[in-house]
């Protein structure tokens, strides 16, 4: 089996905020775009106009509901792709040193040529964040777009992955999540940043921003009205009032 | 094994080359870069510099590359062989193909050019595609607006000046509260995603009404799952609230409303409900200063909301007398409203009161000193920061109208339109109706019509009528059955030409528009009327020349297909004369270039009217010689003139010294200064012209310098709308023109000069207790139109499209996973898979609209699942209401405007046993393209 790097210099990730996140799905073609075109293998599609489609991405949003004890139902809209955990099952139950963690940025990726597609590292993924591309027959998985975010052919304002540069809301962020100054840290600090499924002990690197409070203008007790959102006190009961109002308040203009 | 890293090339090429274009994937327009190798389409990105993306892009413009290869791209043109509807097709020359259509349209040109009806669906070239129509001399031209959303056009316009839509923009960067109602996400959609993540990162709340909690409303602070139909109620108990406390901005209303100007008030005159105005037609005021009438506008006046004048016997009260009157009146008292809008009273006093705090109390400031047209200058801008967006979810009722103007009272009533923080125009906006043209219809055998078939009424006199009083367009636009119809009724072109009603025509003529399918009301109706025979054999509808880049639905209807290019291989000016892309900071127009030229037979459609229209020697397309005036679409994108100065492009023109923009000459290297600018244009509006733009001199001299005006044009906002008055006027008996006495009390009740709510006609036609629940269609992200079905990558997004229904329907029903339910309305009843959704109206059902295919369309397999279980609402929705008895076809659209009143669906809903597929099912239609590919390895090799 493959062995992790013992530490990484720094922990390359994204913060993914839900908050924000309206469930467009730019990042998911954008990465499908981009990833097609570079990177190993194309990611392929199966059966593209027929009666099942279906084809590797690397980055796919799920919409969940959530009805809270009270008030009305929630939509999150949630991205999902590798989190380049620094404890990666994937890596470790490779059994051709295929999968690996990078040394310089955690970047968690698979050595195509050396892939023998037994899909060991999918089952080990706690998140199902990696896809067997049936037409290569080989591992797919976010590359974290290692290829465009140190690429001196590329505007180095663009050197960020695809799904960052396209994401129409700012919902999501890149940066190294082990430098505690790093904009993202400060954006995991200030946000309560979390790990998903913190209980695998993957020590996922990505981090998710969980949604404000919401609806906080609805029917709640007469006490939390006085708090939130003072009712308008009327100045006037009917229409003749308020002429005689808007008058004197002419006045003062 | 240890730890073994492979060297990797960091670095790797990205492309040969990057050309800038502008996407077509939506009505956003946004830049875009697309990534050349070996001379293919290889990437496709977010082009920074771009004034409406800033470096984003959507999902559907990232998968453009796989639109542009679709197989279902149609690849020479067309001549049916087969029955219409049957989809069998020989291609035929262009030369044959233009001979064919100028064999048709010359005898019509020659003899009625009505019998020509000429709609497009896509208006993204209407400035074009009208000129084209114009010069041919039919009435009979339009776009999809009338389909879409004219309520909140026309209702903008008419009301302040400008509209939502792409035509104005929150204050983003200032902005404290933002309210967004049933909103589709395919208008604007960039920007107001980008503009939601500004200000989620400043902690900004968002409230969203809209019955379906999904894309915007899902990350909405405060979601208000509104009643479909009802926001019109909504708005206006939140007015009442506001009025009764005070909390309305006095000064911006004296200076920049209607509020002051007086109306005649003596019920018996036939000027009752007119404003007093003096000799020169000027809305008069009283002047707080002297306490004497005056024109509106005089330097130095102050106009008074409180005073009342008496003159004649008659009383005049400004009409902000008139708007307390009817709003504080306790019929729109929160308590009152009942269950009907699904919001409690208490509720929507807590967002009254929070729209008051943020409004007044976070009022903002900006160190800005700017002049008034009334010559006045101010030391600051001072801003109401909440703000407001909205689109068809409120337009697309038979009350939309009506709605869209109870909102933007709401904004203006606060002093929240071009302020800080506020809502901002975007030019040619702020562009107040009166400025527009008025709908011309004069026919004459051989020659153009008299001017420009679309425009804005402003009472009877202004009306598309012949001279028996019957209408003169197909689609009855600007009638007595919807006077204010600015955008036509492409929804009525088909049934009315199919009745008749009010004449027949030879030649329906359109680009892009699905009619047999997800654009028209009444789908399988709409396939009838076009393949129907009369007692002669012959269709009812002669002939039918449709132009598409794909093998869409309405293509088998069609007897000449003029066979369209993508988005990257064609020229298209995004211009100010038409649907520009510019910013509330800028002026900015775009272009299309062919970044790859068309490896079929195919021709941009705008390219081939020039050429039609010099093959019938309309004037506009020939030279004095009668030769072809314009080669192709680029050509008179350069060298078209509308006035002297001002073109399609306003970047680059010649000046006298060199180049300039706005107004200028001809310049034949314009195009290659866009394409090296990035294939865009912007120029900025001075700082003291950023805000209060209807009324700021620096903005209003700007606007004419850069040629969106001819002199400055001020005005004052409409509270409360002239026209309207005038129409309900004539229903009550004066003036010569006057309307059939049918239609006299529907005038008189709807067309109200201030915001009303009533209920939708529809609500009126059928048992409500029997049909119940409301059924609505939204537009996901990542899909357009029809569109998005043939994209390899979107599809595997949104393939399906079950019907969702809410937790107490569910619940109600027994409905569990997997199951499928028979939805029935007044008009028909079709049968699809339902699943739970519990972030939604207790009595709405909703489905994503146009997912639903028809077998053998789009280069699908037949048994795709979009044909067999995606399925369209548009079965359901007529486009008459359920007869009354009176023999008359009446429209299921707005009363002011004509607008395709498609959410007022009623239905109820029943569990049935799966079958095959959804019903109906049309039989399959031959594909004239074949079928895609069983599989994608999509990487361009250099």
């Amino acid at each position: 089996m493959t062995q992790l790097p013992k530490t990484t210099e720094r922990k390359m990730g994204l913060v993914i905020d839900l908050d924000t996140c309206v469930g467009c799905h730019a990042c998911v073609v954008s990465c499908k775009g981009w990833n097609t075109e570079n990177y190993g293998a194309p990611l392929s599609d199966q059966d593209p106009y027929g009666s099942n489609p279906s084809g590797t991405f690397l980055n796919r949003i799920h919409s969940y509901e959530v009805q809270p004890e009270s008030g009305p139902a929630q939509l999150i809209h949630f991205p999902k792709s590798c989190l380049h955990c620094e404890d990666a099952p994937c890596v470790t139950v490779c059994p051709t040193g295929a999968s690996y963690k990078r040394v310089e940025d955690g970047i968690v990726l698979v050595n195509e040529s050396d892939c023998i597609g037994c899909g060991l590292c999918a089952w080990a993924c706690p998140y199902g964040a990696r896809e067997l591309d049936r037409a290569e027959g080989v591992m797919k998985k976010c590359t974290l777009c290692v290829d465009r975010i140190y690429n001196e052919n590329l505007p180095e304002e663009d050197r960020v992955p695809a799904c960052v540069r396209t994401c129409p809301s700012n919902a999501r962020h890149f940066g190294d999540l082990g430098d505690p100054d790093s904009e993202v840290s400060q954006l995991v600090a200030e946000r309560g940043g979390m790990d998903l499924m913190p209980e695998q002990d993957t020590k996922p690197v990505n981090k998710y921003l969980p949604p404000r409070p919401k609806d906080m203008l609805n029917d709640g007790p007469r006490e939390e009205i006085d708090i939130l959102a003072p009712l308008l006190a009327p100045v006037v009961e009917e229409p003749k009032g308020f002429l005689g109002w808007l008058d004197k308040t002419l006045e003062k203009l | 094994m240890g730890h073994v890293q492979p060297e990797l090339n960091l670095s790797p090429k990205v492309s040969d080359e990057v050309r800038k274009t502008t996407c077509y994937m939506c009505a956003c327009r946004c830049g875009i870069n697309v990534h050349m190798k070996g001379g293919k389409v290889a990437y496709i990105e977010g082009n920074r510099d771009h004034p409406v993306n800033q470096g984003v892009l959507c999902a559907k413009g990232s998968a453009g590359i796989m639109q542009h290869n679709a197989p279902s791209r149609l690849r020479a043109p067309l001549k049916r062989v087969g029955p219409r509807g049957s989809g069998e097709f020989e291609e035929i020359s262009w030369d044959e193909a233009l001979e064919i259509a100028t064999g048709w349209l010359k005898p019509i040109r020659d003899t009625n050019p009505e019998k020509l009806a000429f709609f497009t669906g896509r208006d993204q070239s209407q400035s074009f595609t009208s000129f084209w129509a114009q010069n041919f001399g039919t009435p009979n031209y339009a776009a999809h607006g009338g389909f879409c959303s004219v309520n909140m056009a026309a209702a903008g316009i008419y009301t302040m000046g400008g509209a939502f839509w792409e035509f104005g923009q929150p204050d983003w960067d200032h902005t404290k509260l933002f309210m967004l109602f049933g909103v589709a996400e395919d208008h604007d959609s960039n920007p107001i995603k980008m503009g939601i993540g500004k200000i989620k990162a400043r902690g900004v709340k968002i409230i969203g009404v809209n019955p379906i909690r999904t894309g915007y409303n899902a990350v909405a602070d405060d979601w208000v799952g509104i009643t479909p139909g009802t926001d019109g109620l909504f708005i206006l108990a939140i007015v009442h609230e506001l009025l009764k406390a005070g909390k309305i901005d006095l000064d911006y209303l004296a200076r920049f409303t209607n509020a002051p100007v007086l109306v005649n008030g003596d019920p018996k005159s036939p000027e009752h409900g007119l404003f007093l105005r003096d000799d020169d037609g000027k809305p008069l005021v009283i002047d707080r200063v002297t306490g004497k009438l005056t024109p509106f506008d005089k330097p130095g006046v102050k106009p008074d909301l409180a005073a009342s004048h008496r003159h004649a016997g008659i009383t005049h009260r400004p009409v902000m007398h008139l708007l307390a009157e009817r709003y504080l009146d306790a019929q729109y008292a929160p308590e009152n409203l009942g269950k009907s809008c699904g919001v409690s009273a208490q509720r929507i006093k807590r967002i009254a009161a929070e729209i008051a705090r943020v409004a007044f109390d976070e009022a903002i400031e900006i160190d800005q000193e700017w002049t008034d047209f009334r010559g006045e200058t101010h030391a600051k801008m001072v801003g109401r920061p909440v703000s407001f967006h909205a689109m068809r979810g409120i337009s697309a009722h038979s009350n939309g109208f009506q709605t869209c103007r109870a909102l933007h009272v709401l904004q203006i009533l606060l002093g929240a339109v071009e302020v800080p923080g506020g809502f901002r125009f975007k030019p040619p906006y702020p562009k107040p109706a009166t400025a527009h043209p008025k709908p011309h219809c004069k026919v004459t055998p051989g020659a153009p019509l008299d001017g420009p078939h679309l425009g804005f009424t402003h009472g009877p006199e202004d009306l598309c009528l012949k001279d028996d009083g019957s209408p003169a367009r197909i689609d009855k636009a600007y009638t007595w059955e919807n006077p204010m119809s600015s955008h036509g009724l492409m929804h009525m072109v088909i049934s009315n030409a199919y009745a008749g009603d009010p004449y027949k025509i030879d030649t329906l003529f359109m680009y892009m528009a699905n009619m047999s399918w997800n654009s028209s009301m009444n789908t399988s109706g709409v396939m009838k009327m076009l393949t129907d025979t009369d007692e002669n054999g012959d269709y009812v509808i002669p002939r039918i020349i449709y132009s598409d880049a794909y093998s869409s639905e309405m293509v088998a209807y069609a007897d000449l297909i003029l066979p369209d290019t993508t988005y990257l291989e064609r020229h298209d000016c995004i211009s100010l004369l038409d649907r520009p892309i510019c910013e509330a900071d800028a002026a900015a127009d775009a272009i299309r270039w062919p970044v790859v030229e068309p490896d079929r037979d195919v021709r941009g459609f705008q390219s081939v009217l020039c050429e039609l229209g010099a093959k019938l020697n309309l004037p506009g397309f020939v030279n004095e010689d009668g030769s072809q005036k314009y080669a192709d679409y680029a050509d008179y994108i350069t060298n078209h003139q509308r006035r002297p100065g001002v073109g399609p492009l306003a970047g680059w023109r010649m000046g006298e010294n060199g180049l300039t923009e706005g107004r200028g000459d001809v310049n034949e290297g314009q195009l290659d200064s866009y394409i090296a600018n990035g294939g865009f244009w912007t120029s900025h509006v001075p700082d003291e012209g950023l805000y209060y733009k209807p009324w700021n001199k620096a903005y209003q001299d700007w606007a004419v310098k850069i040629g969106l005006y001819d002199a400055p044009a001020p005005y004052i906002f409409q509270l409360y709308v002239e026209p309207m008055r005038k129409f309900q006027l004539a229903a009550e008996g004066h003036g010569d023109r006057q309307p059939p006495d049918h239609l006299r009390d529907r005038i008189k009740a709807t067309l109200d000069p201030l915001p009303i709510w009533y209920a939708p006609f529809e609500d009126d036609r059928v048992d409500t207790e029997e049909f119940s629940i409301h059924a609505l269609t939204q537009r996901p992200m990542a899909m357009y139109h029809s569109w998005g079905t043939q994209n390899a990558w979107l599809r595997q997004i949104h393939g399906r499209n079950p019907m969702y229904v809410p937790t107490k329907l569910w619940e109600a029903h027994g409905f569990k996973t997997g199951d499928w339910a028979k939805v029935t309305s007044a008009h028909g009843a079709i049968i699809v898979p339902v699943a739970h959704m519990a972030a939604l109206n207790e009595n709405t059902i909703w489905t994503w609209n146009a997912i639903g295919k028809r077998k053998g369309a789009w280069a699908l397999d037949k048994d795709a699942p979009e044909a067999t279980k995606g399925f369209l609402l548009n079965h359901l929705i007529h486009e008459l209401l359920p007869p009354k008895g009176d023999g008359l076809r009446w429209a299921n659209s707005d009363p002011v405007t004509g607008q395709a009143a498609w959410f007022d669906l009623r239905v109820k809903i029943e569990k049935v046993d799966a079958p095959d597929e959804t019903k109906p099912s049309a039989p399959p239609i031959k594909s004239p393209v074949g079928q895609g590919p069983d599989e994608l390895r999509w990487k361009v090799e250099t």
